[in-house]
């Protein structure tokens, strides 16, 4: 990589119930990660357009990660299924246009899994630093 | 039809706490605020020390006077903490409190890059600039309010739910209590006597139980299960399924027409079934017919079928004649109830502490668990109150007892937390050892007493005074002598920094607890969470400890975590307080995030239909074409239609297509690049 100090611009959507709560609770217990992510809250992942996510790479994003409840778990019963269907499908989309698909990431993070947010922080800014500057960002600007 | 007004210049409040230090300890919070006032739209930008403060809520309301703003922005905890504390201080300042957007600065900044305040200073920037964007993009919204039914649902009929029944039933509400087994009374009802006051716990029980029985606010639906929950707070239907019974009730023999009839509880039919199996109730130590009941002070007092041992030869139908309380050909049915509220109260179950292996209970015949030993011990049990060894019926001299068996435990087998009242039962079992057979030693194992409740630690003094005889150390493990049935218990004492290879008659495991079988079912009907170890998650572990995820669904007792009779009575009066507050009230305010449709852009192609799953979607003719409409009552606010909608025609409010991408350029393309 040419740049050493290069950190990753990484955004995260993440839902109000399970996933928003996890990561408050590894505030409350003081679990230290990258801070190289930013949250924004939804209600559900099922809220999550596709949409959201291109427009996400197109302005630049160097990784997106999805978080739910578990499968089972959704506060809205089915959301986090019809989400987990859909972002599959976009890594495929996003593989068949030449960007990395490890590149979008969907985590299921219960609201008592504070430590587990910590480490998927850890590992999602890990997967995307190694993987470098998305080569979307040209057009960026 | 919502729409963002696009004439409105947005002028918005930005305010940032410090949190004494723990927002300010590793955020530079005067450099977050001087940033805010470069942002676009940004009309005032302020800091202070708390402001969730009455000061600190007052500099917003002042602001938005002051400076005529449309929208405003708190950086400070989590929205989960203070999102509705900040909307009442956005509304008292005149604005629509859902012109009010959070930054976490707190949760998911200072505290979890504590030793990064450059980083944490940059993250903030960012999250501040993500409200902003959205700020700028919110509009008036209002609440909906729906009426809340008159009625109530306990689910467990152990102690804490006939509590909570109880205390809704005479605060005049409507309470349907499920429980399903045959009988309420649940655990307790299996304890002999209780700590620290030694009274019989079926003493304490049974009026309690009698009380629910009789009261006529309460419905009792006993050996009955939750089958499925629709609805929302204030209008929850529940589907639940009365499992067959075989026996019918008085009431339900007059209603069938029959005079005179149903069960009395004489047990006629008992004396004559020919079918034995082993008694749950009484963990297997005593046998039961096919048609049973637990033990004598059941309530209600009625027989019931089991047909999964019953062979159908008809004797008890015989046997009862003129009553007719007998129906071998009864099936499980479905009813539907409608309730405001609801509090779950599934209690807990015996951790299979056969686990752990090197403890020998299930393969050495002299190794109990506490439980077992309450029936032995217990006057009503299966051998009249007389403790006894299993193998040869003989009374045991020298009884240990094994603390933290399965709780405290980080090997993976057994459970990491700490059950709670172990210590305290196992205290009162050597004592009921020493008072009931003369010359008797219990030898108690343990790794700490946590007596920590009212009179607990004079009662742990009073049980070293009476002879019991205390050695800190973990059983490593047990053993037993093939040809007497003693056991060898092997420890390290810790004390004396020595190992120990004690012989005893028997062996009584303090089994650690875990959630009854049936919460982690319940628990997903009514779409809650739970903590890892399968404990039903409250609201706020300290300012809501009885309140859940999902509103108008209240805990009570063990489901939510170990607790002994007097907290998980105190909590069912908490929870049952809880859930009396919207159903006495009348109405509830649901959060408006619900979905619009854009009709102009709506194509009638009815995806969204199907993927709701509260059927709150339908299409309709307007204009001689199809577009979507949505049931407010209905639409939980979740999103997937909008989420999924190929013509973008979903307006969600409070979490629109335009606020989002909002927020995501604001992060990528409005920062310091």
């Amino acid at each position: 990589m040419a740049d050493e100090n290069w950190k990753p611009k990484i955004i995260a959507i993440i839902c109000n119930w399970c996933s928003y709560a996890g990561a408050d609770l590894a505030g409350g217990a003081r679990i230290q990660y990258p801070p190289d992510i930013r949250a924004i809250r939804v209600m559900c992942t099922g809220r999550v357009d596709p949409l959201f996510i291109l427009k996400a790479f197109q302005d630049g994003a160097d990784g997106v990660l999805v978080s739910g409840c578990h499968f089972g778990d959704c506060h809205y019963l089915e959301g986090n299924y019809k989400a987990a269907k859909r972002m599959f499908l976009l890594k495929s989309v996003l593989k068949n246009i030449g960007l990395d698909d490890k590149r979008l990431r969907m985590t299921f993070v219960s609201a008592s899994e504070g430590a587990k947010w910590g480490t998927v922080m850890e590992d999602v800014v890990k997967t995307v630093t190694e993987l470098g500057p998305s080569p979307l960002k040209e057009f960026a600007r | 039809m919502a729409e963002v007004k696009k004439n409105e210049e947005p002028r918005i409040g930005v305010f940032v706490c410090h949190c004494g230090t723990n927002i300010a300890g590793s955020i530079d919070v005067k450099a977050v605020m001087e940033y805010a006032q470069t942002l676009p739209n940004v009309a005032i930008a302020d800091d202070y020390q708390y402001m969730c403060s009455t000061p600190g809520q007052n500099k917003i309301a002042e602001a938005i006077a002051e400076h005529n703003l449309t929208g405003v922005v708190v950086a400070a905890c989590s929205p989960r903490l203070h999102e509705p504390t900040f909307r009442n201080a956005t509304a008292e300042g005149g604005l629509n409190p859902f012109r009010f957007e959070m930054a976490n600065i707190r949760e998911q900044n200072s505290w979890v890059h504590m030793h990064q305040p450059e980083e944490a200073t940059s993250k903030a920037k960012d999250a501040v600039r993500i409200a902003v964007a959205k700020a700028s993009l919110l509009e008036d919204l209002i609440p909906k309010s729906v009426p809340v039914e008159k009625a109530a649902m306990v689910v467990g009929g152990g102690v804490g739910g006939m509590q909570a029944a109880l205390d809704l039933a005479n605060a005049g509400i409507k309470t349907y209590l499920v429980e399903k087994n045959p009988t309420i009374g649940g655990r307790m009802s299996q304890l002999d006597k209780t700590f620290p006051t030694l009274d019989c716990s079926q003493c304490i029980l049974t009026p309690k139980m009698v009380d629910v029985y009789r009261h006529e606010g309460i419905e009792l639906l006993t050996y009955t299960e939750v089958e499925a929950v629709e609805g929302y707070i204030g209008n929850f239907d529940v589907t639940l399924r009365k499992k067959a019974r075989g026996v019918l009730t008085p009431a339900e023999a007059e209603a069938r027409g029959i005079v005179g009839g149903g069960c009395t509880g004489c047990g006629d039919c008992e004396a004559v079934c020919p079918v034995i199996k082993p008694n749950p109730f009484e963990l297997g130590m005593a046998p039961r017919k096919a048609v049973y009941i637990y033990h004598p002070q059941v309530s209600p007092l009625i027989y019931t079928v089991d047909f999964d041992a019953c062979v159908k030869c008809g004797l008890c139908v015989e046997a009862c004649g003129e009553k007719k309380a007998i129906d071998l050909d009864a099936e499980d049915e479905l009813i539907t109830v409608k309730v405001g509220t609801a509090i779950l109260a599934t209690g807990y179950d015996i951790f299979p502490i056969e686990k752990k292996f090197e403890w020998g209970y299930k393969n050495y015949d002299n190794v109990i668990t506490s439980l077992e030993f309450e029936r032995l011990i217990c006057a009503s049990g299966p051998t009249g109150g007389h403790l006894v060894r299993p193998s040869d019926g003989e009374t045991p001299k020298k009884v240990a007892f094994v603390l933290c068996a399965g709780s405290r435990d980080n090997t993976g087998v057994g459970k990491p937390y700490c059950s709670r009242f172990c210590c305290m039962y196992s205290l009162k079992h050597a004592h009921q050892i020493i008072e009931k057979i003369p010359g008797a030693v219990p030898y108690i194992f343990y790794m700490d007493i946590r007596s920590f409740g009212k009179m607990y630690e004079e009662f742990y003094y009073r049980i070293q005074d009476e002879g019991a005889k205390f050695i800190r150390g973990r059983v490593a493990n047990i053993t037993e002598d093939p040809v007497t049935k003693n056991l060898h218990v092997n420890a390290e004492d810790t004390l004396l920094g020595r190992p120990l290879d004690m012989e005893v008659d028997m062996v009584v495991l303090a089994a650690a607890v875990e959630p009854s079988a049936e919460t982690e079912k319940t628990r997903r009907l009514f779409g809650l969470s739970c903590s890892q170890d399968g404990w039903l998650l409250e609201a706020h572990p300290k300012l809501n400890p009885c309140g859940t995820t999902t509103a108008g669904v209240y805990l009570a007792g063990v489901c939510q975590g170990p607790k002994d009779i007097p907290d998980t009575v105190a909590q069912a009066e908490g929870a049952a307080s809880a859930a009396s507050i919207p159903i006495h009230k009348g109405e509830v305010e649901l959060e408006p995030y619900f979905a619009q449709c854009i009709e102009e852009k709506c194509a009638g192609c009815g995806l969204c239909v199907n993927l709701c799953p509260y059927g709150a979607l339908a299409l309709v003719e307007k204009d001689g074409r199809k577009v979507m409409q949505v049931t407010e009552a209905k639409c939980k606010g979740c999103g997937t239609c909008g989420g999924f909608c190929p013509g973008g025609a979903i307006w969600m409010q409070h979490f629109a297509t335009p606020q989002i991408v909002a927020q995501i350029d604001a992060f990528l393309l409005g920062g310091e690049q």
